[in-house]
């Protein structure tokens, strides 16, 4: 017998392993390892907060989402041996054969000075965890007015519109409450503008001026100062805070940096297109584990999923490995007040306006606000459990479609215009 | 594609004012757009980072970004930022004629 040995059972890891289940000659094994019961939908952690979702939504017992072919390890990973092909727990040696490294990322608050002093999850709170969200849950219900900051302390981080969603939600939370007036809503990102690529930065930019949320640009957090309630950056510009949602830095798991295997924040080096770790044509590396310059989104590791189930099998048969992924993000923002905005892109082409999946008929519109796009959202957490995670066939393509896009004009006003070419 | 004439020599920029050919530089090309970018002229410590940033660059295949620099170049990141005021990754890249850091995706 062979061996296909996948590290986690997050979204990218749970669909190798269902997706390999269906395709591979029985006489390989194939085994998850992960040492959680529980299986967490990870997107519904911005809707903890403000009790748009209650905590059972986002769990399932992970026996339940895993092929009856996949045999599921529960232990925790110490370490890999590239050398001898093994996979190191702290009870045996797993042999591999090919090995997929899907083991995520997870939020450091211990490499910013003072995050973690008095403040932590009195003032300071993270939403990328559940406990982190559901402690700011109580922390908002008792909130009636003062300075919300948002700060990303650096990149890369997990869902890139996130920090965006919180406060789209944050100001649409306190005009429920009759409270806005009374609420300063801040946002302090290391980046430039708004977000990472210019037409969408110009949308959103634009939106967070109509929410009345003020953006603090260049902001590379260096230190919390708990006993002022203040957040400095590392050239010393300040801003205090009544409440601080910080998205911490992020790294790859311990035993990848244990193992030698990544890089200065434990994600592996990736090949970016036929996603094999650099150096180690038997180790593939999907989702938030790799280093490759996309998004760190549940949608990629899912795009992501069928090159890598594609690859596994050409490996399998001794056949040369096809460079398959463009890159492929697709992305809801939630605005509040029931709307999103739809993104959808790739390594070479930005977030662009028009329909999808489909042109004209869409029916979700990209780079644009509606109601559809929200109810897409939602709907989404029903396609998670019952069609990605099982590996079933979606009505959507694995690479980017131009099918539905608009080209820009280099316009530097977007939004609301109509001098757009028709693609 | 703008170009801007750099220590008499004619150089081809992208958008963000990075080089679009590496080969393009040289130190006296980096003490220009230092000046350009209002940091002045280079000193040691300004020349620690940058030599750091092309060596790394060489060997890795692409620029490194802050926290890799501040770990590994000898300078710390406190001081990065007095250096080079803002964004340390992305402006000592720009002036040691290297594409811009990734990892702001």
């Amino acid at each position: 017998m062979k061996n296909l040995v996948i590290l986690g059972a997050g979204t990218g890891g749970t669909i190798v392993a269902n997706g390999t289940a269906k395709r591979l000659p029985r006489d390989w094994n194939i085994t998850v390892i992960d040492p959680e019961t529980l299986h967490l939908y990870q997107p519904g952690l911005l809707f903890l907060p403000f009790g748009i979702y209650d905590e059972s939504k986002l769990w399932r017992r992970r026996a339940r989402t895993l092929r009856s072919r996949v045999q599921w390890l529960q232990e925790s990973v110490d370490g890999i041996d590239a050398d001898t092909k093994e996979v190191v727990t702290a009870n045996r040696r797993v042999p591999y054969d090919l090995l997929v490294i899907a083991s995520g990322s997870r939020i450091r608050p211990d490499l910013t000075e003072g995050m973690l002093d008095g403040d932590w999850q009195n003032r300071v709170f993270d939403f990328y965890t559940a406990d982190g969200a559901l402690k700011l849950r109580e922390a908002l219900k008792s909130f009636d007015g003062g300075r919300l900051v948002v700060n990303i302390v650096d990149m890369p981080i997990k869902c890139p519109v996130a920090p965006l969603e919180f406060l789209f939600l944050a100001d649409a939370h306190f005009r429920n409450r009759k409270i806005r007036d009374r609420v300063e809503l801040v946002y302090a990102t290391p980046l430039d503008s708004a977000f990472t690529k210019p037409a969408c930065s110009r949308v959103l930019g634009s939106m967070l001026d109509e929410h009345g949320i003020k953006i603090e640009t260049e902001f590379n957090a260096g230190s919390v100062d708990t006993a002022t309630h203040t957040l400095r950056s590392w050239d010393d510009r300040e801003i205090p805070y009544d409440l601080l949602v910080t998205i911490p830095s992020h790294s790859g798991a311990e035993f990848v940096e244990r193992s030698g295997l990544g890089n200065d924040a434990a994600f592996v080096p990736t090949e970016k297109n036929s996603l094999v770790a650099k150096g180690h044509d038997d180790i593939f590396v999907i989702g938030d584990a790799s280093d490759a310059p996309t998004s760190k989104a549940g949608s990629v590791a899912h795009f992501e999923g069928h090159v890598v189930i594609d690859n596994i099998v050409h490996a399998v048969r001794g056949e040369s490995l096809e460079p398959r992924f463009d890159g492929h993000t697709n992305c809801f923002i939630e605005t509040g007040d029931q709307k999103a905005i739809l993104i959808d892109f790739n390594y070479d082409t930005e977030p662009l306006p028009g329909t999808y999946p489909l042109p004209i008929f869409g029916p979700m519109s990209l780079l644009k606000e509606s109601v559809i796009n929200h109810i897409g959202k939602l709907a989404f957490r029903w396609l998670y459990w019952n069609v990605l995670l099982p590996e079933r066939p979606l009505p959507v393509t694995q690479q980017m479609s131009m099918a539905g896009k608009r080209r820009l004009y280099a316009d530097p006003n977007l939004r609301g215009k109509t001098d757009l070419a028709q693609q | 594609m703008p170009t801007q004439t750099y220590a008499g020599k004619q150089i081809s920029l992208n958008s963000e004012g990075f080089l679009t050919n590496a080969s393009d530089w040289t130190p006296g090309v980096a003490e220009e757009i230092a000046k350009e970018t209002g940091i002045g002229p280079l000193n040691d410590k300004h020349w620690q980072v940058i030599t750091f940033c092309r060596e790394d660059a060489a060997r890795e295949g692409q620029p490194p970004g802050v926290r890799r620099i501040a770990k590994l170049s000898g300078v710390e990141m406190k001081e990065l930022y007095q250096l080079f005021p803002k964004g340390p990754g992305k402006l000592a890249a720009r002036i040691a004629g290297l594409p811009k850091p990734q990892g702001c995706i």
